[in-house]
């Protein structure tokens, strides 16, 4: 049920995203989410995309420093209150969130979260124990 | 041992040998050469008074400042029909310095590097790949032909290519690597990145000497683990007369200067006094053989010091301490004296930092501002700033407990610092 989340670690300098993004896009792949957390000089990337593997390979042999991180993609539904019922069974179990993002699911009646949890296979466990409905690998990534 | 006679000699004769050639070569310079006959007269010194090796405290140094001044040809003491070859100094630090080498000359050199290979345990079954740079620097024929004179076999293939070098190692064997610490580094990762079918440990590769340009301990345990090998200092001035003037020896703790051939001292660089044995001071060299470019009392700004042991390799010539710095090179930020090399062995102990980084000094108004740039490399890389923010914590408190200063360290993209195909420009101060 992992989702493989690229983190790339990117100096904060213009155009240095618009490079990473080059190299990616000359490599065919599709990124679906993406979050940039950052300090004053550099940030750290967070993607989302279709073919996790070959974009890190795509990256490397840039000399690009990156990482596969796993994640879990979360079904929240479309209402008040959906976000907060999730969060009460996180505390329920003491799962501490290292960060979260949206991940984009057009046309969809649900959205999707991203989570990146202190313990993820705990997370994981708990969660499907909660009834919580993780999304499968294989709606996102190709392969 | 290449001349155990010579390098094994008692100390009661090598000094005896050190005074008879002290005598020529000082009278040498004197007679051969007009700078050396100005600056003689000027001190009030003539080669006559020269009875014992503390005479040598009467004669005036030799400055790099001269020296520049002197170039191309100023302090040669041969014709040019005598000298046979010409050689330059990278004048990383200035003006670039001209040398001369007589053919007597070229066969001491090559005679003083064949004993530095021995010294690392070379014998004539190795092969040596050369990988420093062939032409005005001395380091490419320095070495060439010292691998000659010892019997080994050399490849010359000069700096860079690095891709070739490792096909050349893992084709012909190559058992012995000489060039800069730097650029084994450059080998090592471009192996991991572009080659990775390529291991060093499956390949003949035993060991390496490395030098013209000042490296840890922490950098030779690096490359040696990473290689499989085991690696020597080599140290050596063109204006002295290049690679080949000390060595280390199998004990790996301190370079045997070739005494029969170089008279040292270590001399405070403030007030040019000379210092007892052991003091850390500037170490000023003395040719004792040289015929086309006598130096004497040469001060080479580089930082050092020079003592007597009895060595495991039999060796009975002085040692000195791997160069920590050349006083030129010594950044001098808010009153504290910092080597670069100080500032690596910090990196080098932390952790999975790759020895890439630059040294950044500027003036932000009256205060001296010191920025290192280390490059990030997968290993130290995590997706979470709060990781990252404690390495980078880490360094800045290294820094600020070992050198007493602060400074910013920023963490930099692989790459994103110029890489060395010879001398790594590990500086830019912005102060000048």
């Amino acid at each position: 049920m992992k989702i493989t989340q690229l983190s790339v670690f990117a100096e904060n300098r213009p155009g240095r995203l618009q490079e990473i993004l080059g190299i990616l896009a000359k490599a065919n792949i599709n990124i679906q989410t993406l979050t940039i957390a950052e300090v004053t000089d550099f940030g750290i990337l967070r993607l989302i995309v279709d073919r996790p593997e070959e974009a890190y390979q795509a990256l490397k042999a840039e000399s690009v420093t990156c990482s596969r991180t796993d994640v879990l993609a979360i079904v929240v539904e479309n209402k008040p209150g959906a976000l907060f019922r999730l969060m009460e069974a996180f505390s329920k179990h003491q799962l501490n969130i290292e960060y979260m993002y949206a991940y984009a699911n057009p046309g969809q009646a649900d959205s999707i979260m991203i989570f990146r949890f202190e313990n993820l296979d705990a997370a994981q466990t708990a969660l499907l124990a909660e009834g919580i409905q993780l999304v499968p690998r294989s709606e996102i990534h190709d392969k | 041992m290449f001349n155990p006679d010579f390098e094994s000699m008692p100390v009661t004769k090598l000094k005896e040998l050190q005074l008879e050639r002290l005598k020529w070569s000082v009278r040498h310079a004197y007679e051969n050469n007009a700078v050396y006959k100005r600056k003689f007269d000027a001190a009030g010194f003539h080669p006559d008074q020269l009875k014992s090796l503390d005479d040598l405290r009467r004669v005036p140094f030799l400055t790099k400042h001269e020296m520049r001044e002197a170039s191309p040809f100023g302090l040669f003491a041969k014709p040019m029909k005598d000298v046979v070859r010409l050689h330059s100094s990278s004048g990383t630090t200035g003006n670039a310095t001209v040398v001369g080498y007589t053919r007597q000359d070229l066969d001491t050199w090559a005679t003083l590097i064949a004993r530095c290979l021995s010294a690392c345990g070379a014998t004539e079954e190795d092969i040596v790949q050369v990988a420093y740079g062939y032409g005005l620097f001395t380091g490419g024929l320095g070495l060439h032909y010292g691998v000659e004179k010892l019997g080994a076999t050399a490849v010359p293939i000069s700096g860079g290519n690095t891709d070739r070098q490792l096909m050349l190692i893992r084709d012909y064997g190559t058992t012995m690597l000489a060039c800069t610490p730097s650029y084994a580094i450059n080998m090592i990762d471009f192996a991991a990145k572009q080659m990775p079918d390529f291991d060093f440990k499956k390949s003949k590769l035993r060991r390496a000497i490395f030098g013209a340009e000042p490296w840890t301990e922490a950098m030779r345990k690096e490359i040696e683990t990473r290689m499989g090998i085991d690696a020597y200092d080599i140290y050596g001035l063109s204006e002295v007369m290049g690679p080949g003037v000390s060595n280390e020896c199998s004990a790996k703790q301190g370079l045997h200067v070739f005494e029969d051939h170089f008279l040292v001292e270590i001399i405070d660089p403030e007030t040019g006094e000379v210092l007892p044995e052991g003091s850390l001071g500037e170490i000023v060299y003395t040719s004792l053989t040289k015929e086309a470019c006598p130096v004497i009392r040469y001060r080479s700004r580089d930082i050092t010091r020079l003592y007597r042991d009895v060595c495991s390799c039999g060796r009975t010539h002085i040692k000195m301490d791997k160069v920590t710095g050349r006083s030129d090179d010594m950044l001098i930020i808010r009153g504290v004296n910092v080597f670069p090399s100080q500032i690596e062995t910090i990196l080098m102990e932390i952790e999975g930092v790759e020895p890439h980084y630059q040294i950044i000094v500027d003036r932000k108004g009256t205060m001296d501002d010191i920025e290192v740039m280390v490059e990030v490399e997968e290993a130290i890389f995590s997706d979470e700033l709060k990781v990252m923010n404690a390495l980078r914590d880490r360094i800045t408190n290294r820094f600020r407990s070992v050198l007493g200063i602060s400074a910013k360290v920023t963490l930099a993209e692989p790459s994103s610092i110029a890489r060395s195909q010879g001398k790594a420009q590990r500086v830019i101060d912005k102060r000048k």
